[in-house]
């Protein structure tokens, strides 16, 4: 309970530049003789967009359910903001892959349960200003009172990210978000996941931390992607930094040799130096 | 012998008639409790039938939803569950009369052991099939087991509680057929019986008919109820 009353608070506040939002120190995740996750260790600084990416059965899927709490290292430990994660926590909050709204909820409730149980510190009218303005931001709004059924997959994961950000987390966290999503939806979607994170006064997310297999997004969001080797015996195989100013402009992007590089480097090393044979 | 007895020993078309109109004539007519209408003793068979229904749900809707979410529970109750459920709930009229020395609750205790399995057996399906995305969701957002039972568990089981309840219904239905014709008291059953017994088949025939129309109705809500808890 002491955490679901301390938290959510600004980075500033709390973070001495020397303490990461995330540590993940000598990480190993074994399931029986299976080994997922072999030695990572990761820092990741206050208000950096960071995504993880890897062949399927990299365990990058398990790197984040460690990070969310639903899961526990069998070696090492996960630590936000200098406290070991042992569990969940409304300082974190998810967007999972397949969106995992709750079919026999409206789009509100989905939010209101959301928040009921993340936020127990909010009143009923803080509860349903802030859905209010979770649903408004992803444009959901007037659709607030349909079944998740009746919407589209673009607007379904709007929905699932209006839940996730309405608790106001210190990290999000994304699960292959825009996997499942069109091209043009895709990019409307990272960009207001963008402005979310940038206004970070207003949504209190400080860090994303985003699963994909997408080479072009990772680079658009992230300020570094970690990239993983393939499994089993999963462990961090590089880390690059995205050397590009923000706001970035995804034409400008395209052309610019710094974005050439990484993804050359990139597709070099998914398609060469960690190749599969799926 | 078989088309013979088709010709000359069952009632004819006309004669069913016939009986069907005169039970429906005066069909709420009360001449003591060996003697009603045709729609009063449905009313006690129905009654009897929603008593030992109701029961059964309340105590197998909270029994599936425990095997459903506890693995332990389920293994220990499942061999339970599968070697009562074959057996005819009559043979459970014995002891109904031991537990309440009258025929009355026996028969509607009959009912309440017919209505249990079904209902048991797909709701502990229902509940154990919470998929894992919606099990994340609860632990991510840190539902109370309170929250999860009402907003994640019960909804996600509610289409295959009801398909269980409708099972159960059906079921007891057919049964207290004959359970009324072993208790010999009042209800559609027992005016079966009666009417074979005073060799009267037209009156037979249509008891058929209204017991037949009567299961259909139920069975027809109880898809309307389906329906409407269905959420895909």
């Amino acid at each position: 309970m002491s955490e679901v009353l301390t938290l959510p608070q600004k980075s500033s506040a709390i973070a001495s530049p020397l303490t990461p939002a995330l540590a993940i120190q000598g990480v190993h995740r074994r399931y029986g003789s299976f080994v997922a996750l072999e030695d990572v260790n990761l820092d990741i600084w206050p208000g950096e967009f960071v995504s993880i990416i890897g062949h399927s059965g990299c365990g990058k899927s398990t790197l984040l359910n460690l990070i969310a709490g639903l899961d526990h290292p069998t070696e090492g430990h996960v630590q936000i903001l200098g406290r070991t994660i042992t569990g969940p926590g409304p300082d974190r909050s998810m967007v999972f892959q397949n969106y995992s709204l709750l079919p026999w909820l409206s789009v509100r409730h989905n939010v209101t349960e959301a928040l009921k149980a993340a936020r127990p510190d909010m009143n009923g009218t803080e509860r349903e200003q802030t859905t209010d303005h979770a649903l408004k931001t992803v444009g959901l709004w007037p659709h607030q009172h349909k079944r998740p059924t009746a919407l589209s997959g673009g607007q379904r994961q709007r929905v699932a990210i209006a839940r996730a950000f309405a608790v106001h987390p210190r990290v999000l966290l994304l699960d292959e978000p825009f996997g499942a999503l069109d091209a043009i939806t895709k990019g409307k979607l990272q960009d207001e996941l963008l402005g979310m994170w940038s206004a970070e006064g207003e949504s209190g997310i400080s860090n994303v931390v985003m699963v994909t297999h997408d080479i072009d997004e990772a680079i658009y969001l992230s300020d570094r992607i970690v990239v993983m080797s393939n499994g089993p015996r999963a462990h961090i195989h590089e880390v690059l930094t995205v050397d590009l100013p923000r706001p970035r402009d995804r034409a400008a992007l395209v052309k610019s040799d710094t974005y050439l590089d990484l993804k050359a480097h990139m597709l070099h090393l998914l398609g060469t130096v960690l190749a599969t044979h799926a | 012998m078989l088309l013979s007895a088709l010709r000359s020993d069952l009632p004819k078309l006309s004669e069913i008639g016939a009986a069907l109109g005169t039970l429906l004539k005066d069909p709420w007519y009360n001449r003591g409790p060996n003697d009603q209408g045709i729609l009063n003793l449905l009313l006690s068979s129905l009654k009897r039938v929603f008593s030992g229904f109701a029961l059964g749900a309340l105590i197998a809707i909270p029994m599936g939803v425990v095997m459903g979410s506890v693995p332990g529970v389920r293994r220990a109750l499942d061999p339970v569950v599968q070697l009562l459920r074959p057996v005819s709930p009559l043979a459970w009229f014995p002891i109904g009369l031991v537990l309440f020395k009258s025929a009355e609750p026996a028969t509607v205790f009959i009912i309440f052991i017919t209505a249990l399995w079904p209902t048991v057996i797909n709701t502990a399906f229902g509940v154990s099939g919470v998929p894992q995305d919606f099990k994340n969701v609860a632990r991510v957002f840190q539902f109370t087991p309170t929250q999860y039972v009402l907003r994640v568990l019960l909804p996600y089981a509610l289409p295959h509680i009801v398909t269980g309840l409708r099972i159960s219904f059906g079921i007891a239905w057919m049964v207290i057929v004959a359970a009324e014709m072993l208790s010999g008291k009042s209800g559609i059953g027992f005016f079966v019986w009666d009417a074979w017994n005073a060799l009267n088949l037209p009156n037979v025939v249509s008891a058929i008919l209204i017991i037949g129309v009567t299961g259909f109705t139920f069975d027809q809500l109880f898809n309307v109820l389906e329906k409407k808890v269905s959420y895909v």
